[in-house]
């Protein structure tokens, strides 16, 4: 095959323009010579022979006339066994083996392998000889971390073929060859455990997309039971700068009830992406007993990081999740921030001389936004299993204000929406999350009717104390005041949560059924109090007897001596229960 | 000897034009007006077309001047004689010393990788309490001081380079006044300091390409001396000038602003200049602090808000003070479990309790009647704000947490400060009758 090549004809910030003189490809990625370094670039406008390409690199020191050679394939990932607990950049290269090649400092134009090519992988086949096989089938496993990983027939093998020969149970490297298939022509084709895929094409070799209905515990009471996330769905958390954004992904991280976890650091803080390198590590997941690390994928291309490769970034995180789904597991993949990849997207398109949108985003911005969330889904694989990619996106809106392009293209291809604000991070009412502007089209931990009766208070508690801002306390009902009280008590020790308390900060659903089922008896009961501050002292008691408990180990002695006082306690000062509030205690029972 | 273009194609604001070939882009070139030579850096590449920015700026240029490219990118000379020398934005002595050309370094070079970094692990004492015991600063650190103008932010930093215990201070002055650059260099000199300071200084007469190199060769120039075991101080003042100075030149080259008339990459922009914060397992370090000016006190301006996303927390700095609410060290619980046992309680206990002073004063300035309570509130915010808020105030971390038990004391009974018994048993002064 010809090669085309090119030359370099102008640069312009990290787009270069390049004459070429052949067949070139959208997206193909290409490589500019600059002495005895190659840059990789991305094709992203083709007129003529001329091409523009934003380089992810430093485009400092290139020159017009250096030679230019285009690959004829798309940006790709490598795909295979060896990629939980790997710490790549944006363009899949591994950071640790980068760092132990070039030290310190990033330096252009050194690309190492995704996978590592001399670990082995003890392979156990499952395809035999004679078999016909499309994309996306099994031809084998290995284990990986716990995980059984699938060795899959290549997704960009398109079309039917016929399994010749499979290799022998043993130990071997990612790159041996491990299968020969046949195609319908009769041409063999080798089959190693790895293989390349284009990030920007979404991974489509499953039979059906379901809708997702399973909610994915975070362990957040806040999120499982107020505002759900579904397992396959998608969610978006906007926030100003230091309302808890990335506090808040680092603890859905930690505890998500998921089989794997991708995180992508995007265009954000370096220091952060530390922590979760230096933490998880030490972490054990409850599900696998191993390190939290070994279900974990890092990718990160932080702030300071060429622009481009931060825009290829969550490319590269949906596509391993995406493979990883094709196994049967839940993947979540958390992006942070979905914003600063829109910026890139905007810094390259101003380059290009686009015609731009609103705040200077790119015309495109929503259907680019709206496809990456649609990647995420639940599909039914062909042996009729499923599996699940999950994503959620932070949004760092400039001012903190969601009336911004970002938040807004988001929020209209999200299934749930976290909105943190400014004034509960400033009361540190934590996690930041804003139970009146947030919600989510998913099912939780509880039914969405109780939930929806729950919210109720919260709604009118906030109306109540808006009007004694006016009225002052004197000027309200105690009816009045007791439904602040009781909206107020629910937001204290139900949706605020202590992520540095060793038993708050993951609460299982079991335990949410039960905390919820204490907030119906005091919201739906009816308590008898001679004034306000009786009302104030009895909930202040309260409250605090609650928050003690939630920082007990679930069912330990304590707590069952602390919840029995706190079930005595309301009961002294109940006369009666609402209906509604009967009703949905009964319904819990029964269920 | 490399070749002279002596036609310029066009000249558009701070940015001419010539033709010529093998350029590199990011490469500088020398301009020679009849006002003198100039640098200029090449900006855009398009076939034999070669713009560059003239640091002298674009006036007065004529179409018949000369361009020579120097064949390398900007670079600054890295050694010990940096110390105690001032420099412009476009590294030339501004001290009447001699120009410095040996071991030349190039600037704004790549980002640490950041499977090399570290979780930072010591604090800075600044004696500035409203630092040291409120909010912590750490080594690594890259923190703003949000402000609006008129503010003594120039007197803090000052302050802060004599005071912080780092091996080296390197300044660098973006827009600056003539009179801060003045003060800046008089407050060292007096405090003896100014041999471990290095100082790159554009003051707001310098044209304002200069105002962009100011914190790449600040920084450039701070990783070398990290990267031989020394602990850097970087005060950048003021990023809004930079950022104005990259609004500038993204406008005149016609670039589609974003908001509010700044370039759509100002957050990468801001971000590839903080984040070279660093701190080097094996080796120095790199702390930045930056002024910010908050235009109108508003923080959602575009500046302060980019800045918000980037560093870790922020000092705000209102009414000649450092405000307890709205500054925020985000590294300050890495380093304050391991000062003193009471650093974490008093620190909180005394916001908590000055929060309730507010309210207070709230409250009387609307005409309430004053109870005990808040009587005994407004004597301690008073002495608050006098004893710790006060920038005069000078003392180590250890005094400090001693006067604030102080303070505390003679302000309330024990049980009423919310502080944990074990440590009012251990710290609450005995009474002396």
């Amino acid at each position: 095959m010809v090669t085309t090549k090119g030359i370099v004809t102008g640069v312009n910030g990290n787009m270069v323009t390049v004459k070429v003189d052949g067949v070139v490809s959208l997206n193909e990625v290409a490589y500019i010579h600059n002495g005895e370094k190659r840059l990789k670039a991305e094709v992203i406008r083709i007129r003529g022979d001329i091409v523009q390409t934003q380089v992810f690199e430093i485009t400092k020191g290139i020159k017009v006339g250096m030679d230019v050679s285009f690959t004829g394939e798309m940006l790709a990932v490598e795909l295979g066994p060896g990629l939980l607990s790997k710490i790549y950049d944006g363009l899949q290269n591994p950071l640790p083996e980068v760092a132990a090649k070039t030290g310190y400092f990033l330096e252009p134009g050194v690309y190492l392998d995704a996978l590592p090519r001399t670990v082995t992988w003890d392979w156990t086949p499952i395809a035999k000889p004679g078999d016909t096989v499309t994309r996306g089938d099994y031809l084998g496993s290995v284990p990986e971390a716990g995980f059984v990983h699938k060795i899959m027939v290549p997704f960009t093998l398109y079309g039917t073929y016929t399994v010749k020969s499979v290799k022998e149970p043993g130990a071997y490297t990612v790159d041996t060859q491990i299968a020969v298939l046949v195609d319908a022509q009769g041409n063999e084709v080798p089959v190693t455990m790895f293989f390349e895929w284009p990030v920007k094409r979404a991974i489509d070799c499953y039979t059906e997309r379901l809708k997702p209905t399973e909610p994915l515990i975070t362990k957040s009471r806040i999120i499982d039971t107020f505002f759900p996330v579904a397992k396959g769905g998608t969610f978006c958390i906007p926030g100003p700068f230091g309302a808890g954004k990335t506090v808040l992904q680092q603890t859905t991280s930690r505890y998500a009830d998921v089989d794997i976890v991708i995180v992508a650091a995007c265009g954000e803080r370096a220091g952060e992406v530390v922590e979760t390198l230096v933490e998880f590590p030490e972490l054990i997941d409850p599900r696998t007993g191993r390190s939290l690390m070994e279900r974990t994928i890092i990718v990160c291309n932080t702030s300071s990081m060429p622009v481009a490769a931060r825009e290829a970034s969550v490319y590269t995180a949906v596509t391993m999740a995406e493979y990883y789904r094709q196994m049967g597991y839940d993947v979540l993949l958390l992006a942070d921030s979905t914003s600063r990849w829109a910026q890139a997207m905007r810094e390259m398109s101003g380059r290009l001389e686009e015609i731009p949108g609103e705040e200077a985003f790119p015309a495109y911005l929503e259907s680019v936004i709206a496809n990456f969330y649609e990647r995420a889904g639940l599909v039914r694989l062909k042996d009729g299993k499923k599996g699940s990619v999950t994503i959620g996106g932070t949004v760092s809106p400039a001012g903190g204000n969601f009336e911004e392009p970002v938040t807004q293209a988001t929020l209209k291809v999200v299934g749930c929406f976290l909105g943190l604000s400014r004034e509960r991070s400033d009361a540190r009412k934590y996690p930041a999350i804003h139970p009146l502007e947030s919600w989510s089209k998913y099912r939780g931990v509880l039914p969405t009717e109780h939930v929806a009766w729950a919210h109720r208070f919260l709604e009118r508690s906030a109306e109540v104390s808006q009007m004694m801002k006016v009225v002052g306390e004197e000027g309200t009902s105690l009816e009045d005041f007791v439904l602040y009280l009781k909206g107020e008590l629910l937001d204290a020790v139900y949706l605020q949560q202590n992520s540095f308390d060793p038993v708050d900060a993951a609460v299982k659903p079991e335990r949410q059924h039960f905390m919820f089922r204490l907030m119906v008896k005091i919201l739906g009961g009816n308590q008898t109090f001679s004034d306000k501050e009786d009302a104030r002292g009895w909930f202040n008691k309260l409250r605090q007897m609650i928050l003690d408990m939630n920082s007990q180990e679930w069912k330990s002695d304590q707590f069952n001596e602390t919840s029995a006082a706190v079930e005595a306690y309301i009961q002294e000062r109940t006369k009666n229960m609402s209906a509604h509030g009967t009703k949905i205690l009964e319904a819990m029972e029964r269920a | 000897m490399k070749k002279v273009y002596s036609k310029i194609e066009s000249i558009v604001g701070n940015v001419i034009t010539v033709k010529a070939q093998d350029v590199a882009y990011g490469e500088l070139a020398q301009v020679k007006t009849r006002f003198g030579v100039s640098l200029a850096e090449v900006i855009r590449l398009d076939n034999e077309n070669v713009s560059m920015q003239v640091f002298a700026g674009g006036r007065g240029i004529s179409t018949g001047d000369e361009v020579q490219f120097l064949g390398h990118p900007m670079q600054v000379s890295f050694s010990e004689n940096l110390k105690g020398r001032i420099f412009n934005g476009a590294g030339i002595p501004r001290d009447n010393g001699p120009e410095l050309h040996e071991n030349l370094i190039t600037i704004g070079g790549p980002s640490v990788n950041p499977s090399k970094r570290i979780i930072p692990r010591e604090m800075i004492r600044t004696g500035i309490p409203m630092i040291d015991l409120f909010n912590t600063l750490v080594k690594s650190q890259k923190l703003p001081i949000f402000s609006i103008s008129g503010e003594p932010y120039n007197q803090l930093l000052a302050r802060i380079a004599m005071q912080a215990e780092v091996d080296l201070i390197i300044l660098g002055g973006m827009g600056l006044k003539y009179d801060d650059y003045l003060i800046f260099k008089e407050t060292l000199e007096q405090g003896g300091a100014l041999q471990k300071t290095v100082m790159f200084v554009h003051t707001a007469a310098d044209p304002v390409v200069e105002c962009l190199m100011v914190p790449d060769i600040s920084l450039a120039v701070a990783e070398r001396f990290a990267l031989q075991n020394l602990n850097v101080l970087v005060l950048l003042t003021d990023m809004t000038n930079f950022s104005d100075a990259l609004k500038e030149i993204a406008i005149t080259q016609e670039q589609v602003p974003s908001n509010r008339g700044y370039p759509g990459d100002l957050y990468s922009q801001l971000a590839a200049r903080y984040e070279k914060a660093v701190d080097f397992s094996d080796s120095g370090s790199i702390t930045i602090l930056a002024v910010t000016t908050m235009p109108g006190d508003d923080v959602t301006h575009p500046v302060p808000d980019n800045t918000g996303y980037i560093t870790e927390g922020q000092f705000y700095l209102k009414g000649g003070r450092i405000e307890p609410f709205g500054s925020l060290s985000r590294l300050k619980q890495q380093v304050n479990g391991k000062t003193r046992a009471d650093h974490r309680a008093v620190m909180d206990g005394m916001i908590k309790l000055f929060a309730a002073y507010r309210d207070t004063l709230e409250k009387k300035a609307m005409g309430f009647q004053m109870s005990a309570w808040d009587q005994k509130l407004l004597k301690y915010g008073e002495l608050f704000e006098k004893e710790m808020m006060d920038l005069s105030v000078n003392i180590p971390l250890e005094a400090a947490l001693d006067k604030g038990w102080e303070i505390l004391a003679s302000c309330f009974e024990p049980q009423e400060t919310g502080l944990q018994t074990k440590l009012i048993e251990q710290f609450w002064p005995k009474k002396v009758s």
